[in-house]
């Protein structure tokens, strides 16, 4: 079932007329309203005009994460303030936020993106969603929300937290689908198990909507096995929509990205230069219908690839893979570029270990990760443990050519996250 | 032959946790009747033999610790020189490949056992029946 089936399988080549055509009406609107960019454009002789095709976007500048926070909070605007409705947040690792700011109609079409993504993977007005997102400056929890709302879904807006509750209302309400961070759900997952309660016959969830941080396929699964559900990965960013800019549909491979709303490409980081379908490089999205503060060849930090193949749900829209890593995240230990989610899938896959961990870097060539065992696989076997542990040493040796120290820890030692969670100490002095 | 089984609890290297766990059980009103610990670089694994193991788990267990219960062979020793000798000649004869072994005092102070922890118990048991060890 589609929530807008003409515009979802829309044909390759209409869809690049549109693309084309709101491309050059974004590109107008930035020219003429906003002095960063037509200062920028004309730096380096572009007209509007000079955009004839959807290929000649490579022609323009990058924006970057830097330019918004040095316009903030509202020079990057592209109509007046007074017609903004609404403002997000994004954390930035210092100082001031990255702002992005909404008209009425903005706010209005990235909920109908929700909607697709929500009808897409089986919901329903008699669906009731329990949304796990912080509501507030962050935009996963709002978004999500006005989006639920045009389905007609029932929204429990409960925020992340309180994890006793947060069952309370699945029980009580018959929860059957979760808006929730991948960190979070694995916390609840676990909690759910300890406290003996049997998803299948407990509680009504079908479906998660996985997102806001990257995790890895094994992470999915295991969540699916814990909760007996169906996870669906979704992703966003603040200087976007925030959700619902590629999700997944029932096929569960690879995320379709709207591409009547953005246009993607994938750039190798370093030369900048636009890569192939099917290779992985950093994704940068440039926004084809946003009103309030359009953004130009935004330069994501996120690694992934497109799937060029057509996907089996009928849905022509391009799908981006499952979220590589931040580029931000990315760490080098004796000299190799290292991923959270290489060590988060070795975990996983694991057995006797728990939910949460955290990697902590020392120095230069030293790794160290620290992960919790598992409560009831504990048999109180010294040699079992330390075999354990040399396994995984093992095991992330060859997934990383670097080989890490394993630390075990009881479980309930790392802090527990309800949100975005920080996986990554890095108390080396550069 | 009476099963006797043993407390192990999972605790990191550092200090004060072997300060909490028999507070806990001290609070509880459970009474430590031998103790040992199995350490490896990082973590150790804390073993008790108490008089109420069942009670003292889920004790520990709501106190958030990594709690296992175990059933160990435990074998009286002579209170006599070459008492131990007797013992762990048997066990060598019987191929019985001990992973850990401490002593426990029973309640009273009337026998001595020596506390043996084994892959697996039942199996130790048959290679040793037949032989002239008294069990707890």
């Amino acid at each position: 079932m589609f929530w807008n089936e003409e515009l979802e399988t829309i044909k390759a080549s209409t869809l690049k007329n549109l693309q084309l055509k709101r491309l050059r009406e974004t590109i107008g609107r930035v020219y003429f309203n906003v002095p960063f960019y037509r200062d920028r454009f004309q730096a380096i002789n572009i007209k509007p005009e000079d955009i004839n095709s959807v290929e000649a976007i490579s022609r323009l500048p990058f924006t970057t994460r830097e330019d918004i926070l040095n316009n903030y909070p509202t020079g990057l605007l592209a109509v007046p303030r007074d017609e903004m409705v609404r403002v997000h947040t994004s954390s930035g690792t210092t100082g001031k936020p990255k702002a992005i700011f909404f008209t009425k109609s903005d706010i209005d079409r990235a909920a109908d993106l929700i909607a697709r993504c929500l009808v897409m993977t089986g919901m329903r007005k008699n669906d009731v969603l329990q949304n796990m997102m912080t509501y507030g400056l962050f935009t996963g929890a709002l978004v999500m929300h006005y989006g639920a709302e045009k389905v007609g879904v029932l929204i429990v807006p409960a925020g992340p937290g309180n994890t006793e509750r947060q069952i309370m209302l699945m029980k009580d309400f018959h929860t059957t689908a979760l808006h929730i961070t991948p960190s979070y759900a694995l916390y609840l997952a676990d909690y759910i198990k300890t406290k003996g309660i049997d998803p299948k016959r407990d509680l009504f969830i079908k479906r998660a909507y996985l997102g806001a941080e990257p995790y890895s396929e094994e992470t999915r699964k295991k969540i699916e096995e814990m909760l007996a559900i169906d996870v669906y990965n979704s992703y966003g960013l603040s200087e976007m929509n925030g959700p619902g800019v590629a999700f997944e549909c029932e096929m569960k491979r690879g995320m379709h990205l709207w591409e009547d709303n953005f246009i993607a490409e994938i750039i190798d980081p370093d030369t900048e230069e636009v890569l192939p379908d099917g290779t992985k490089g950093e994704l940068v999205l440039t926004t084809l219908q946003r009103e309030g503060m359009p953004l130009i060849r935004y330069r994501t930090r996120d690694i992934t690839l497109i799937i060029p193949e057509q996907c089996a749900c009928g849905r022509t829209h391009r799908r981006i893979d499952r979220i590589f890593g931040r580029s931000d995240d990315m760490f080098i230990v004796k000299g190799v570029n290292i991923f959270p989610q290489q060590i988060e899938n070795v975990l996983m896959a694991t057995k006797g270990v728990a939910q949460n961990y955290q990697i902590v870097l020392e120095s230069l060539d030293n790794l160290t990760v620290r992960v919790e065992i598992a409560r009831d696989l504990f048999d109180g076997n010294v040699t079992h443990l330390v075999n354990m542990q040399n396994k995984i040493v093992e095991a992330l040796k060859k997934e990383l050519l670097v080989k890490p120290k394993v630390e075990l820890l009881e479980p309930g030692t790392l802090p527990v996250s309800e949100g975005k969670s920080k996986r990554v100490i890095d108390n080396r002095t550069l | 032959m009476g099963e006797l089984k043993q407390l192990s609890i999972f605790a990191e290297n550092k200090p004060g946790r072997l300060e909490k766990i028999t507070r806990v059980l001290a609070e509880a009103g459970i009474n430590i009747l031998a103790v040992s610990i199995s350490s490896s670089v990082d973590f150790g694994v804390i073993k008790f033999i108490v008089d109420k193991p069942e009670k003292a788990r889920e004790i520990l267990r709501e106190n958030g610790f990594t709690v296992s219960l175990n059933p160990v062979l435990a074998i009286e020793l002579v209170d006599a020189p070459g008492g131990l000798h007797s013992v762990a000649s048997i066990l060598y004869k019987c191929n019985v490949n001990i992973e850990n072994a401490h002593v426990f005092v029973q309640e009273g102070r009337d026998k001595a056992y020596l506390i043996v922890e084994v892959e697996d118990v039942e199996e130790a048991k048959k290679s040793l029946s037949g032989e002239l060890l008294k069990f707890y």
